[in-house]
């Protein structure tokens, strides 16, 4: 990895380093090699090309998925070495916010985010009902409370999926690709949202995203995944004036250039008239 | 040649993982701490969706099964003279294999499949990935008190079945077919036991439970969160369960009855 050049990376709530990653289930290697910082209190935008395995990434931290190689530390804890009932306690700690939104489909938008607080805490109903209804409010949807998940739009759904995630205040949250598919005005809420309650609550966020604009604006800290490794990282500030191609690329949505706009194939002319036209 | 070989075995291999693979979720599941508060509405809820919204099927089938052994052990037994068995042998065909093996194949159909899709579905829109994350085990929250309803829910919908079937038997042997109604219960009270036919009949049905209960949702947990995945699986749990139920059937009924 480049030399870290912002002091904030020094106090990291999430280490990563020198990942090796691929799935069980085929040959292809997702990770070689990664190595991140993620500063506590900030925002750290993860961004790449789709298919780079960015939600793999997420999965690896809160510990769904094991590396091959390599360590991932959470508040110095390596999630890879703790057992299950560890594990499980150390997951309290974080929270994740899925791109589906992940909402139970049986259960009101209340009983959602009462759920985490129903699991783990001991409260009595009345200080959970005042909890639900602070979450919700945050979130714009209190008046929503009794609407099922089906009855909600995705961008509704999205934001009780985040009352939900942060109904416990957990440290660290996992942002999943959390503007895709959303219009404008959900978009930009959700903008709003990620940014208000990481400031309030003081919360570390990790946003999985290929939406530049968005996160840029909001994002403190920000990585840039290609080729199964970290390719460029600093402020928003620091990348947009980088002069590597890729970042570049990326950055400016160009079709082609290092990231290729084919996918490996053998030549077209090789294709229409077979490999022994020759 | 040798890729069928090597298909051969990677079948292989997949087979015993996937068998390991749901013996450790059921380990996983049912190994633990009981936590009587929260898994006792989870419990009953699950018995409910399980085992009361199966009776309707359960009972309907056991009344015309027992028909049908009313009607056709009557054309038998009545060329020998021998009508007044009818009572045993509906009861008998009834507790000792039609009720246990019937009320498994049916809720491998109507409770089983519910359970794969259920599950696969939590699966596919990463409801159970979201239980993992907040810290709450699925397979506590989830696995487990389906488990337990449909391995508590089978017997009783067996015994419901003989009893509901019995009933059956006597309508047409008895208020149609004109069969003795006091020889029909008394000969069938002589003949049954209770250790020899009933409590067999509910070890057929407990051990079909396990497995059918297990099998579909093994196959929920374990499916490709993808619409053709669920229902593959959802296909998967019907096929493997009746298997299943059909052969450990004679097996058992050696063991008791050989």
């Amino acid at each position: 990895m480049r030399q870290v050049e912002n002091s904030a990376l020094d106090d990291a709530l999430v280490v990563i380093d020198n990942l090796h990653f691929a799935h069980s289930f085929g040959a292809h290697q997702v990770y070689q090699n990664l190595s991140m910082r993620v500063p506590r209190g900030k925002i750290t935008a993860v961004m790449g090309p789709s298919g780079i395995g960015k939600t793999t990434l997420l999965r690896l931290i809160g510990a769904q998925l094991y590396p091959q190689q390599g360590s991932i530390e959470f508040a110095g804890h390596n999630v890879h070495k703790l057992n299950r009932r560890d594990l499980y306690e150390l997951r309290k700690r974080m929270s994740m916010l899925f791109q589906s939104g992940a909402l139970f489909t049986d259960m009101t938008v209340y009983d959602n985010i009462a759920f985490p607080l129903r699991e783990h805490s001991q409260l009595p109903e009345e200080i959970i009902d005042t909890i639900v209804k602070m979450k919700l409010e945050a979130v714009g949807l209190r008046g929503a409370r009794d609407l099922m998940p089906a009855e909600l739009s995705g961008g509704m759904a999205r934001r009780a999926a985040l009352a939900r995630a942060i109904a416990l205040d957990p440290e660290l949250i996992l942002y999943d690709e959390p503007f895709a598919g959303q219009d404008p005005i959900s978009m930009g809420v959700i903008v709003k949202l990620i940014k208000e309650l990481n400031e309030s609550l003081g919360l570390t966020s990790i946003v999985v995203t290929h939406d530049i604009a968005e996160v840029m604006t909001i994002a403190d800290y920000v990585y840039i995944l290609a080729d199964k490794q970290v390719v460029g990282h600093g402020t928003p500030a620091q990348l947009k004036q980088s002069d590597d191609p890729l970042i570049h690329q990326f950055l400016h949505g160009e079709a082609d250039g290092p990231v290729p706009f084919h996918y490996k194939a053998s030549t077209l002319e090789d294709d229409l008239l077979g490999s022994d036209h020759a | 040649m040798l890729d069928r070989v090597a298909a051969l075995g990677k079948a292989t291999l997949d087979s015993v993982a996937g068998a390991g693979a749901a013996f450790f979720m059921l380990m996983r599941a049912l190994i633990g701490k009981p936590q009587l508060r929260k898994s006792w509405p989870l419990l009953m809820q699950q018995m409910y969706s399980v085992g009361v919204l199966s009776l309707l099927i359960i009972v309907v089938s056991g009344l015309f099964i027992g028909m049908v052994l009313g009607l056709q052990g009557y054309t038998i037994l009545v060329d020998f003279g021998a009508e007044q068995s009818l009572g045993p042998m509906v009861a008998l065909s009834l507790l000792r294999e039609l009720g246990p093996v019937v009320t498994a194949l049916l809720f491998a159909g109507r409770a089983g499949s519910a359970l794969t899709a259920e599950i696969g579905l939590m699966k596919a829109t990463e409801q159970l990935s979201s239980l993992e994350m907040m810290g709450v085990d699925p397979l506590r929250r989830v696995i487990s008190p389906r488990f337990w309803a449909g391995f508590y829910s089978m017997p009783i919908l067996a015994l419901v079945f003989s009893a509901v079937g019995i009933y059956g038997g006597y309508l047409v042997g008895v208020r149609w077919l004109g069969v003795d109604d006091g020889a029909f219960w008394s000969v069938m009270q002589s003949n049954v036991e209770w250790g020899q036919d009933i409590l067999n009949g509910v070890i057929k049905s407990l051990v079909f439970a396990f497995v059918v209960t297990w099998i579909a949702l093994h196959k929920g947990f374990q499916c490709t969160p993808t619409s053709v995945g669920i229902s593959r699986a959802t296909t998967s749990t019907v096929v493997t369960a009746s298997l299943a139920v059909l052969g450990l059937d004679f097996v058992l009924t050696a063991l008791m009855f050989g």
